[in-house]
């Protein structure tokens, strides 16, 4: 991609902290391609930028992009950006979080974040497993497959990312994979746009564990089986279980209107700024009767 | 003609936790993130009312943890930013408060300390978290603790509070107790012209100039604001001047060691007491909190008695008041520490005292306050 040339020296600090710490042929950084490219065609300034990320493997994103950037605990990455946004309503603030971080770790924030509909944008990288501390499972490990820490074979079932968003509450919610990935810089485009809690979840491969430990061969073949068991959402409607299985939906699954945390919220201030008012008048009128009856006197 | 008097001070009857909510909003904080707790839920429901009201921001968060990090969000973004919780919610918020340690983002935590351990006793009184804020984190750090012994101090030291947090770019911990919190007494709130307020420093350089860690003399880097034109990198990893993460021997020690430092430097600043009558006394009462209050009444009523009693009230309780504590070991005064717990500030005197003096402890740990008169009993004890 020749032309993404001048968007690496725009964005990237290339010249500050590389080589980068992911594993060659990882999934992340065609996903950062993504949001980058996103971004700039969206013309958004890089100082109303403010990337976010919780711990692992997608944790280390925000380190390489020239924008405000803040790498927080384990699965508390909305959290931070719930206060950043609230402080700061004008700024634009993108999660970037793994699917151990957002849904084992951070599932309860996840679901509230989505609830309380606050205007942010959450990208969630799901490489179905914990890979930056050796190949763990993690929420979204298939049924019988295996990690290091389930050599026999994993015996939970797995949480449907996007799916659990749309649940929760989330007025725009998306699956891509990184295979797809045209179609994944029209999502974060659409999701950055969107005025309300959005989240795209990302299928990635882990080609290092998860390839690994479950004989899914090297990247390129990860990727291959992504094209193949991807189906769009409006073909898998129309499909049964049964077809679907061992399958997922990609494209948009929900994108609602319902009003922002923050419209909200302007209505309570202006609520509490009236009810102020009306109080300061009494004590004014209060004032003035007091010093009419010293007049008297 | 008579002509109207001077307006007196306003007098009124204010809650501990109320009057902390408001020393709040005079030091200029415009963002509070919480979660329900007993006893510390007035500071967040005056606050849900008192916020929206001059701009400011109320949210109450799914728990503590997501409390902390929306505060330390809402501080990067340049607001003063507050939470307030008690025992349970505190060992919630430790992993993000040592995230603010390490990024040094300015905010302040109220821990209303009620018994524990665990759910222990909602609304009874303890002073069981002194070593937890010190602690409570993992990692070797320093902290600022400040602890509030009357309705007012609850005022005026959560201006001090957001002071040393913006000042030093640290988390504070506003230590207070059931009593303090949930007592209503009279104060008078002092002018906002009275009270002084500082800001964070922001930097000055031209942003691509600007190194976020660097040290400085003061000890504390001034401190970008998203948004602002200053991007740069804020992390929990140790980080080097850049911000950016680092595993560089030369950089790791001298980055933690600054972190003491910023505060070592200016512990004249930071370590606040008051003495009462400590000058003549053979014997000096060291407490804090709601066990000031009685230790201050013991303290009268053994004077009228003829025994030379004096006071020493830790305002500060971290970094510990070394300075002022070990002159009175090396004047051979005896000391007595009285608390409700088993001795978390006694054992910090007696460290301090290395074997000078005799450091005798009231300990109550039943889930009400210490009287005078069990001061009075072990002074006169004591004294035999």
């Amino acid at each position: 991609m020749i032309e993404d040339r001048p968007l690496i020296y725009k964005y990237l600090r290339h010249d500050k902290k590389f080589p980068h710490v992911w594993c060659g042929g990882c999934g992340i950084g065609i996903l950062l391609g993504s949001l980058i490219r996103a971004i700039d065609h969206l013309g958004y300034a890089k100082d109303e930028v403010v990337l976010v990320s919780g711990i692992g493997c997608s944790g280390r994103l925000p380190v390489y992009v020239d924008f405000n950037t803040l790498h927080t605990t384990h699965g508390r990455a909305l959290t931070f950006a719930t206060g950043v946004k609230l402080a700061k309503p004008e700024l634009k603030v993108i999660i970037i979080m793994g699917d151990g971080d957002a849904t084992a770790i951070g599932g309860n924030h996840f679901i509230h974040a989505a609830r309380r509909n606050l205007d942010l944008t959450a990208i969630i990288v799901n490489n179905n497993i914990y890979g930056m501390t050796g190949g763990q499972y993690s929420p979204t490990t298939p049924y019988g497959q295996r990690a290091t820490t389930a050599v026999y074979g994993s015996v939970e079932h797995s949480f449907n990312i996007a799916q659990l968003a749309v649940c929760a509450g989330a007025v725009f919610a998306a699956r891509g994979t990184v295979y797809h990935v045209r179609q994944l810089d029209g999502l974060i485009e659409k999701a950055l746009l969107k005025n309300g809690f959005s989240v795209v979840e990302v299928i990635s491969q882990c080609h290092t564990h998860y390839g690994r430990l479950n004989k899914l061969g090297n990247q390129i073949e990860m990727m291959k089986q992504q094209r193949d068991s991807a189906v769009p959402v409006e073909k898998a409607r129309k499909m049964s279980p049964e077809e679907m299985e061992g399958k997922f939906e990609i494209g948009i699954l929900v994108d609602r209107e319902a009003p922002s945390y923050l419209e909200q919220y302007n209505k309570v201030r202006q609520k509490a700024k009236n009810a102020l008012s009306l109080q300061l008048t009494k004590e004014e009128k209060e004032e003035s009767e007091r010093r009419e009856a010293l007049d008297k006197q | 003609m008579n002509r109207p008097k001077k307006p007196e001070p306003k007098a009124q009857l204010m809650q501990g936790n109320e009057a902390c909510a408001e020393g709040a909003l005079l030091a200029g904080c415009r963002f509070f993130a919480g979660y329900p707790i007993t006893p510390a839920s007035e500071i967040a429901e005056h606050l849900s009312y008192r916020l929206p009201q001059v701009d400011g921001t109320f949210i109450q968060m799914e728990d503590e943890i997501a409390s902390m990090g929306a505060v330390i969000g809402g501080s990067l973004a340049g607001v003063k930013s507050m939470t307030a919780t008690s025992g349970p919610g505190f060992s919630l918020m430790q992993e993000n408060l040592g995230f603010a340690c390490m990024a040094e983002v300015p905010c302040v935590v109220v821990n209303v300390m009620r018994g524990g351990p665990s759910t222990g006793l909602p609304t009874n009184p303890s002073q069981g978290d002194v070593m937890q804020a010190r602690w409570g984190t993992h990692g070797d750090h320093p902290i600022i603790v400040l602890s509030p012994s009357s309705v007012l101090e609850c005022f005026t030291l959560t201006v001090k509070a957001f002071n040393y947090s913006e000042k030093y770019r640290t988390p504070v911990i506003f230590l207070m107790d059931e009593v303090v919190a949930h007592m209503r007494e009279k104060v008078v709130l002092p002018e906002p012209s009275e009270v002084t307020v500082i800001d964070r420093v922001k930097p000055s350089v031209p942003p691509e100039w600007y190194l976020p860690y660097e040290d400085t003399s003061f000890g504390v880097p001034p401190m970008g604001i998203f948004g602002e034109g200053y991007r740069y990198h804020v992390t929990g990893l140790v980080h080097d001047i850049r911000g950016f993460p680092t595993l560089r021997q030369d950089e790791i020690e001298p980055f933690l060691l600054r972190l003491f430092r910023k505060i070592s430097i200016h512990f004249a600043d930071i370590q606040l007491v008051e003495s009462f009558h400590t000058e003549d006394a053979d014997l000096v009462i060291v407490a804090y909190g709601c066990t000031f209050r009685s230790a201050h009444r013991a303290m009268v009523e053994g004077r009228a008695r003829g025994l030379k009693v004096g006071l020493l009230k830790l305002i500060t309780l971290w970094p510990f008041p070394r300075r002022v504590v070990e002159p009175l070991t090396r004047a051979k005064k005896t000391l007595l520490v009285p608390e409700m717990n088993m001795g978390q500030i006694s054992r910090e005197v007696k460290r301090v005292n290395q074997g000078m003096t005799t450091v005798l402890a009231v300990n109550k740990i039943d889930g009400t306050m210490i009287t005078p008169q069990e001061i009075l009993e072990k002074i006169e004890e004591e004294k035999k």
